[in-house]
């Protein structure tokens, strides 16, 4: 449904997606993750003919975005990061301006409009002008306008940011519910974000292609590795407890976090596959100090991106081809 | 040209959904209405004194008022055009809704004449309230209305290559503020260009004049159409939505 080939998008001074390649199945949802200036949102922006690609080129249903942008539009919907609304609309009045744009004839606009506005739930606010509407409701009209011409392709960036968890959950159910019909890509810097609504997840960094594979691999793979707070009351120095836990069996990165009358903080990274909470209560104890807290915590996304490339660069396959390496290969 | 619609649909209720259609209508009809009353009195005292002196020669309403006051009406719209024009596209570029039109199934050229087309329909809108003062003239006098259409399509090529102007200047800037400001000094120019010629008669001077806005709408207020005037209106009009087609493709290329 989706194919990228060699994609680079070059502004003045920066590259903001080199040499990118990947390939998206129909009717499946794709995750786009990397932290914030990855290059998630450039690359859909050349996928939507918003922007043309420096190099490479980019294929959306059949059609490449250079050479026929009309007929990539027709079937994609878009969802930008900030949604793109008129404030001095209601929704009704926005919807059917977007639909008629999108080429709905006259006819059924209006039936697409209420189709579109009860899927996500946005019909009891259909008089009600955009300025005056909640953030939630906003993006829901956002979304409403995406898929108003029943589109194909779905590219949602950051479809959850800046809503409260409540409506977070329900924009996934909805995006969810809109899988099977659309062929979905949205992109996000939360982790947990992929793992509800994905099948499959692209990873880029810095431009750069990290890693393709399915959310099940992809787990697996960061499996085994652990991520421990601690908080340690010694009286000592901050490097001396450090250089202690540094020699925990099984540790691979101590990291200082802070200091609080005269109580430290670390965030402690195991090896893969090795678990280490006991082994540091001991060695805290053992030590004579006072162990007030420990608590795993979940990977963060930046440990996840150094492990992802560490591996990448070892194993060499910098490629999109999405060959899932089994678990605990470091 | 169904898409041309739309976009022109969309604009027009936008002006009409916010309050500055009906400022700049208040506007002009405050400013116009001004204008008329004193050209009318001016006009009744000399047509008194000059009876009262027993020269009875008939005076011209098309003469002494119309075609004073179409000048007027040319230099007012002149002030009024940048706010007609500097939302179009600043807006849209600030609040992202370019990204809506512009990953949408129509081509630039369509979104700039839809747009050019609403600011134009504006514009006749707000020049178009001249026409109640006008007609006053209609009730109590025989005007001729000829050279009345004349100035009316006169001024809607003056907008009109003003506006291109002015779409072109909102498509280079996110804030409105500045598109409005670039855009009236640029049109402040066009007024007052022709003034280098009551001192300078040397070619630059008149390539410089020529460019002036205000010598081209001058026969038309006069109830002439001079093709040399609608050819280089008509032709800023095309340079203007050239630059704005540039413009927005070089939007695609740097955004």
């Amino acid at each position: 449904m989706i194919k990228v080939e060699g994609l680079t998008k070059r502004y003045a001074r920066t590259v903001a997606v080199d040499n990118i390649s990947f390939e998206v199945e129909k009717g499946g949802i794709v995750g786009f993750l990397g932290p914030n200036g990855a290059g998630k949102t450039t690359t859909m922006r050349v996928l939507t003919c918003f922007l043309p690609p420096t190099s490479g080129s980019a294929n959306v249903a059949g059609f490449d975005v250079l050479e026929n942008p009309l007929e990539v539009k027709k079937r994609i919907g878009y969802l930008p990061e900030s949604p793109p609304l008129y404030p001095e609309m209601e929704v009704q009045e926005y919807l059917t301006f977007v639909g008629r744009l999108k080429g709905i004839s006259s006819a059924d606009v209006g039936r697409r409009v209420n189709e579109v506005s009860e899927r996500c739930a946005v019909g009891d606010v259909q008089t009600k002008l955009i300025g005056k509407l909640s953030k939630g409701y906003r993006q829901r009209v956002g979304l409403a306008q995406a898929i108003i011409h029943n589109p194909e392709v779905l590219i949602l960036d950051e479809p959850t940011s800046g809503l409260d968890p409540k409506q977070i959950i329900e924009t996934r159910e909805l995006i969810r519910g809109l899988a099977g019909d659309h062929t979905i890509i949205l992109s996000t810097h939360i982790l947990s974000e992929i793992e509800h609504s994905c099948d499959k997840v692209i990873i880029i960094s810095h431009g750069k292609l990290v890693a393709t594979d399915t959310v099940a691999n992809l787990t697996n793979r960061l499996r085994g590795s652990e991520a421990v707070a601690l908080e340690v009351d010694a009286g000592l120095p901050e490097a001396e407890v450090r250089s202690r836990l540094e020699q925990v069996a099984g540790v691979s990165r101590v990291m200082y976090k802070e200091s609080r009358d005269g109580r430290h903080i670390f965030e402690v990274e195991s090896l893969q596959g090795r678990s280490i909470r006991a082994d540091l209560a001991r060695a805290v104890v053992n030590a004579g100090w006072n162990l007030n807290e420990l608590r795993t915590v979940g990977l963060s996304l930046e440990t996840i991106f150094l492990q992802l490339t560490a591996s990448e660069s070892k194993s060499a396959t910098k490629t999109a081809a999405a060959t899932p390496e089994p678990g605990g290969s470091h | 040209m169904k898409n041309v619609w739309i976009i022109c649909q969309k604009e027009l209720k936008s002006y009409f959904a916010s309050p500055i259609a009906y400022l700049l209508m208040a506007i002009f009809a405050v400013i116009f209405g001004f204008f008329f009353y004193s050209a009318t009195a001016f006009f009744v005292m000399r047509g008194m004194e000059s009876q009262m002196m027993g020269r009875g020669q008939p005076m011209d309403v098309n003469e002494w008022v119309i075609r004073p006051l179409l000048s007027n009406a040319s230099v007012i719209a002149l002030f009024l055009i940048p706010m007609i024009t500097m939302r179009l596209y600043a807006e849209e570029k600030r609040s992202g809704t370019m990204e809506l039109l512009l990953t949408s199934p129509i081509r630039d050229i369509e979104i700039i004449l839809g747009k050019f087309i609403a600011s134009l329909i504006m514009f006749s809108c707000v020049i178009g309230v001249s026409a109640l003062d006008l007609a006053a003239l209609f009730a109590y006098g025989k005007p001729d209305w000829k050279p009345i259409l004349v100035g009316y399509l006169g001024l809607l090529l003056q907008g009109g290559a003003l506006i291109a102007i002015g779409t072109f200047i909102s498509t280079t800037t996110k804030n409105q503020i500045i598109a409005g400001g670039a855009t009236f000094a640029v049109c402040l120019m066009l007024w007052v260009l022709d003034w280098v010629s009551s001192y300078e008669q040397a070619a630059w001077a008149k390539v410089v004049s020529y460019l002036s806005v205000v010598q081209h709408f001058e026969p038309f207020s006069k109830g002439v159409i001079d093709t040399k005037d609608v050819v280089f209106f008509a032709s800023m009009i095309f340079f203007g939505l050239f630059l704005t087609a540039r413009s927005m493709e070089s939007l695609r290329w740097r955004a």
